[in-house]
């Protein structure tokens, strides 16, 4: 699914920090853990495996797919097609409806959208995967910004999961809810990627969380940061 | 389309500065097209005042001077042209038709023009078009008026009306109260300075100045209208001659003729000629008032690009979810280009209907006041591109933006900022 070697990177503008990366991977269907406190590098290697930024040296392989071989453009529908990402907070179109902000990656994504369309139809399994969620029919028209942070969350994940991409990507999707709604959001969220088949890379600093998770990666041991000699 | 409906979703939550910037393109494309209106249609009824005139005839005077005193009835001759030269001229084989005028007199602070029956017939304006009655005839009695059709309008005559004319053309001239005039026409609008004028026959121009010497009555002496109208009266003098030829290729032989008459010193000028290098002395200010209208308007696209900008900060973060969505740099410059071309294409629309609306509304005041008729036609040709201008400028205020936007998505990563 995933694999990155010998990775360097630095951002622009901070050429004097490095991130190093030598061997990072994740399987087929597998549910990993990243802990590690802020400022471990988590930002940079999500920014890596979906190709928002490109290494200075070493490979990023996703899915049988070189990145770097990809261009700037080619990267943006290839993240859009096979990554589904649910932030921290706050990731959602405020302005929109919950519906309209879940179907939205499919406006970037053939594929998804295809999927999507052989289950019923965008707009009936963005209202299957809200509900299956736990949220109610009759908030899918609300705008977001009207939805609790709880609810917001929820539709975020739905909008991770529609159209069944090969990844989900999840950035401290817990951090802004509460122990016991957190426990919940990661059942529901399960529920649906077993039913896909896709792979979860999930980032925390909580390690309550380690029972979903196949496996847990502390981000300390694979990523090296430091300055350049 | 969801990305679509999500920005204008977007908009409409900053509709506040979005109607702002709306309005002040508005107002800008409503000041440069009415700029452009108001100058083509001062400029239409500038060079239509006079047409089918082949050459006007006056005392050796300045070729602007001519047409000015002759035709718009501004300022004054300076000097008079004998009677005895206007005949010479008038004798002469290339002559279709020759029209005296005679200017000096006014009525309430409008002209009095006193001119031969054939002036109704030759005078011609835009495009050839010839006077025509809105009320009565042209004057058969010695004391008949025809009055233009603002004359009528602003004094309120009618037909049979009796009016006084003033010597001189100041307001405080002494009258010709002895000799009144009866209303026996009114001429229709024509848009031109003919509206302003009274017409009398050059004969009642003599007449009312039978008992006067010198620019004033002599007092005592009051001969009545009966005998007036018995007595033989010869003109002496007029102010100007307005010429049509036989064929147009003797133009400029029978303006050397004239421009080298022995007997008195004359000019004759081509209407059209004088007409075009008066307008090019006024065309100076006409291009720096386009100019102006011109920057008022690149003020407005430059407001709405620096609206755009400030609000690219807070919309960074609806960016960044676009972006993390799949959203290439091309949705997102599409994005912000658009909503800048929308707010360009609304602010023309209104600009234009606020511009109509008041077209409409100021009509017949700006007529009344300046003498300028505005006709409401669709824009023309160079409007539109003036219109077509204003939206690739929307456009490029745009792309500025747009380019910044994409440059601070890519930095911001996957970090969604707050």
């Amino acid at each position: 699914m995933v694999d990155i070697e010998n990775v360097t990177f630095s951002w622009p503008g901070k050429q004097e920090f490095q991130v190093g990366i030598d061997r990072f991977s994740l399987a087929d269907s597998e549910r990993l853990l990243l802990l590690g406190p802020s400022g471990s590098g988590k930002s940079t290697l999500l920014s890596l495996v979906t190709g928002i930024v490109s290494p200075q040296q070493g490979m990023v392989n996703i899915l049988g797919t070189n990145l770097g071989s990809l261009s700037g453009s080619a990267r943006d529908r290839f993240r859009a097609e096979h990554f589904g990402i649910i932030f921290q907070m706050f990731n959602l179109l405020p302005y929109g409806t919950a519906i309209d902000n879940v179907m939205l990656p499919l406006q970037f994504a053939p594929e998804r959208s295809n999927r999507a369309a052989h289950s019923g139809g965008a707009r009936h399994e963005a209202h299957r995967l809200l509900t299956a969620l736990g949220i109610d029919e009759t908030l899918h028209n609300q705008p977001a910004a009207e939805l609790s942070v709880g609810q917001q969350q929820r539709v975020a994940a739905a909008r991770a999961l529609i159209g069944s991409p090969q990844i989900i990507i999840a950035d401290e999707p817990t951090s802004a809810l509460d122990r016991n709604r957190q426990q919940d959001f990661l059942k529901l969220l399960f529920s649906q990627t077993a039913k896909s088949g896709s792979s979860v890379l999930m980032v925390s600093h909580d390690d309550s969380h380690q029972k979903w998770f196949d496996r847990v990666i502390y981000l300390p041991e694979i990523i090296k940061t430091g300055e350049t000699s | 389309m969801i990305v679509l409906r999500l920005a204008l979703q977007s908009l409409r939550n900053r509709w506040i500065t979005a109607v702002l910037t709306i309005l002040s393109i508005a107002l800008s494309v409503g000041l440069l097209l009415g700029v452009e209106k108001v100058r083509s249609a001062a400029r239409d009824s500038f060079s239509s005042t006079i047409s089918g005139t082949d050459l006007i005839i006056g005392a050796r005077t300045g070729d602007i001077q001519l047409l000015l005193y002759s035709v718009f009835r501004l300022g004054n001759a300076t000097n008079n042209m004998s009677w005895k030269s206007f005949s010479d001229i008038a004798k002469r084989s290339e002559i279709k038709w020759i029209v005296p005028l005679s200017l000096g007199d006014s009525h309430r602070g409008f002209r009095v023009l006193a001119t031969t029956g054939d002036y109704f017939k030759y005078y011609k304006f835009r495009d050839h078009r010839a006077l025509t009655f809105a009320n009565g005839n042209k004057f058969d009695d010695l004391f008949d008026t025809v009055i233009g059709a603002d004359v009528a309008k602003a004094l309120h005559y009618q037909l049979d009306d009796k009016i006084i004319i003033s010597h001189g053309i100041s307001a405080i001239g002494q009258k010709h109260d002895t000799t009144p005039f009866r209303v026996s026409g009114i001429l229709k609008k024509t848009g031109t300075p003919v509206d302003k004028t009274l017409h009398i026959s050059l004969k009642a121009m003599e007449a009312i100045h039978v008992d006067w010497r010198t620019g004033y009555k002599m007092p005592g002496h009051s001969t009545p209208a009966a005998i007036l109208r018995r007595m033989p009266l010869q003109t002496k003098a007029i102010t100007a001659a307005l010429v049509g030829l036989k064929s147009r290729m003797q133009i400029f032989t029978m303006q050397r003729f004239v421009n080298n008459y022995r007997a008195e010193p004359l000019s004759a000028i081509i209407p059209g000629l004088t007409l075009y290098k008066m307008w090019s002395l006024v065309g100076t200010a006409e291009k720096a008032l386009i100019a102006v209208s011109a920057l008022v308007v690149i003020t407005a696209i430059l407001g709405m690009m620096i609206m755009i900008f400030s609000t690219l900060n807070e919309r960074r973060r609806e960016i960044s979810i676009l972006r993390s969505v799949g959203a290439g740099p091309l949705t997102i410059i599409g994005l912000l280009i658009s909503e800048a071309m929308i707010l360009t294409a609304l602010g023309i629309i209104t600009g234009t209907g606020i511009l109509y609306a008041l077209l409409l509304a100021s009509r017949s005041a700006i007529d009344q006041h300046y003498g300028i008729y505005l006709t409401i036609t669709a824009p023309t040709q160079n409007e539109y591109l003036a219109l077509g201008a204003i939206l690739l400028g929307g456009f490029i205020a745009g792309l500025l933006p747009a380019w910044r936007a994409y440059q601070v998505s890519l930095a911001d990563g996957m970090i969604v900022r707050k």
